[in-house]
């Protein structure tokens, strides 16, 4: 195991695009969860 | 007689396997008699100790790969044991709670955290990026997507990562409450929060594991493997038409996969491959993670409220990972230790379920992002 400059700067880049990834996936799933609902709101028996 | 000798002499002579041996009888200790994880531990407990014997058979056999080796190599390798375990656990799904109250899917995403901040720390200590991004996935608190990114990032450090994903996930209970008690304060664990349940179509449950294949597999392709089965075993559970295979998924499937899982990735158990100092730093890196995943939504939680008139228990933020339901209880019971009026279950459940798309997804994108 060495320290490797690259690898650190790869980090962070994993950091920046996985994390905001999943943020972005998270955020499109929830405004389609919104539209989910209002397009397709429970009958009465439900 | 002789050949026990010679056994014996093999195993005296290398103080590895038998230490090995401990190391599978502690596992199957803490699946019996504490219970955590059984179904994993058990047999990876046992296993440990059979492929640690000398010349086991179970690896290798008359120059031919043994019983295990061939179950690693078909179910490992081609990561169809992990896959077909998302099956199981997407049919267990209810996504109800979290339809009720998309807002929480947020908080799946904070408490990612722990994947990124391990995959730094080890950078930092100098693993090998594909290695320190197999460490840092331990943080998914998703046993299945662990293996499904070490194998495919072509870790060596296999038998660690699932070691520490899976008894961590079982000491959820343990972790959890240290780590959210030491970045939240007693007022805040008290905060109230209304529930306000509303009812969810069923043509909206129907559609909703749909969407999310497509929206994965738009913005991470690499994903799709992991989201789609999941999602695959919970349209099974929603359809309303597939019951019965709904209920194999949850039950047999499940059952036979974990079993196969727990000793085929003792392959990966032998002690030259384990005792080393870097699979403790990679185990010390898992529990990090574990750690930074409720410390990152419990902040994030916290940094919502600074906009927010009516607050969130930032504790909900800590829900987010992806070990459902149990984080989603500890939570729970956290809440009531302090308020025992304080009801927040249904909503740590969201964010509990919110959490196990946030993995899959994270999985996904680490492995686009390096393969």
């Amino acid at each position: 195991m060495t320290f490797n400059l690259e690898n650190l700067e790869v980090a962070f880049q994993i950091l920046g695009l996985g994390w905001g990834g999943i943020f972005l996936v998270m955020l499109i799933i929830y405004l389609v969860s919104l539209v989910l609902g209002r397009i397709f709101p429970p009958s009465e028996s439900e | 007689m002789e050949i026990l000798i010679e056994g014996v002499t093999a195993l005296v002579a290398e103080p590895g396997r038998i230490a090995m041996m401990l190391i599978g009888a502690v596992l199957m200790y803490l699946g019996i008699k504490k219970q955590y994880e059984p179904t994993l531990l058990v047999p990876m407990g046992l296993g440990t100790i059979l492929v640690n014997i000398p010349g086991s058979g179970v690896l290798m056999t008359g120059g031919e790969p043994g019983p295990f080796q061939i179950l690693f190599d078909a179910g490992i390798e081609t990561e169809l044991f992990p896959l077909l375990l998302f099956i199981g656990i997407g049919a267990m799904i209810d996504f109800g709670p979290l339809l009720t109250n998309p807002f929480l899917l947020l908080f799946g995403a904070a408490a990612q955290f722990g994947i990124f901040f391990v995959i730094i720390v080890a950078s930092l200590l100098g693993f090998d990026i594909n290695d320190a991004a197999s460490a840092g996935i331990i943080a998914a608190a998703d046993g299945p997507t662990s293996i499904f990114v070490a194998n495919s990032l072509g870790s060596k450090y296999m038998g660690a990562i699932m070691v520490a994903a899976y008894s961590y996930m079982a000491l959820v209970p343990i972790i959890q409450p240290a780590a959210v008690k030491a970045v939240t304060t007693k007022k805040e664990r008290r905060i109230r929060m209304n529930y306000n349940p509303r009812a969810v179509s069923k043509t909206a449950k129907i559609l909703f594991p749909v969407i999310i294949c497509v929206i994965a597999g738009l913005i991470a392709p690499d994903s799709l493997p992991l989201v789609g089965f999941l999602m695959f075993g919970n349209l099974l559970r929603e359809c309303g038409v597939l019951d019965n295979l709904s209920m194999s998924a949850q039950n047999e499937l499940v059952n036979l996969i974990s079993i196969l899982l727990g000793l085929c990735v003792s392959v990966k158990m032998e002690y030259h491959d384990f005792l080393q100092v870097d699979t403790l730093i990679i185990m010390a890196l898992g529990l990090l993670g574990f750690v930074m995943d409720s410390v990152g939504g419990v902040l994030f939680a916290k940094l919502l409220n600074l906009f927010r008139k009516e607050k969130i228990n930032p504790m909900i933020g800590a829900a987010g990972i992806s070990a459902f339901p149990m984080s989603s209880r500890v939570i729970q019971k956290l809440a009531t230790e302090e308020d025992p009026q304080n009801f927040i279950l249904m909503q740590a459940a969201g964010a509990n379920v919110a959490g196990q798309i946030a993995s899959v997804v994270a999985g996904g994108l680490v492995l686009g992002l390096l393969l």
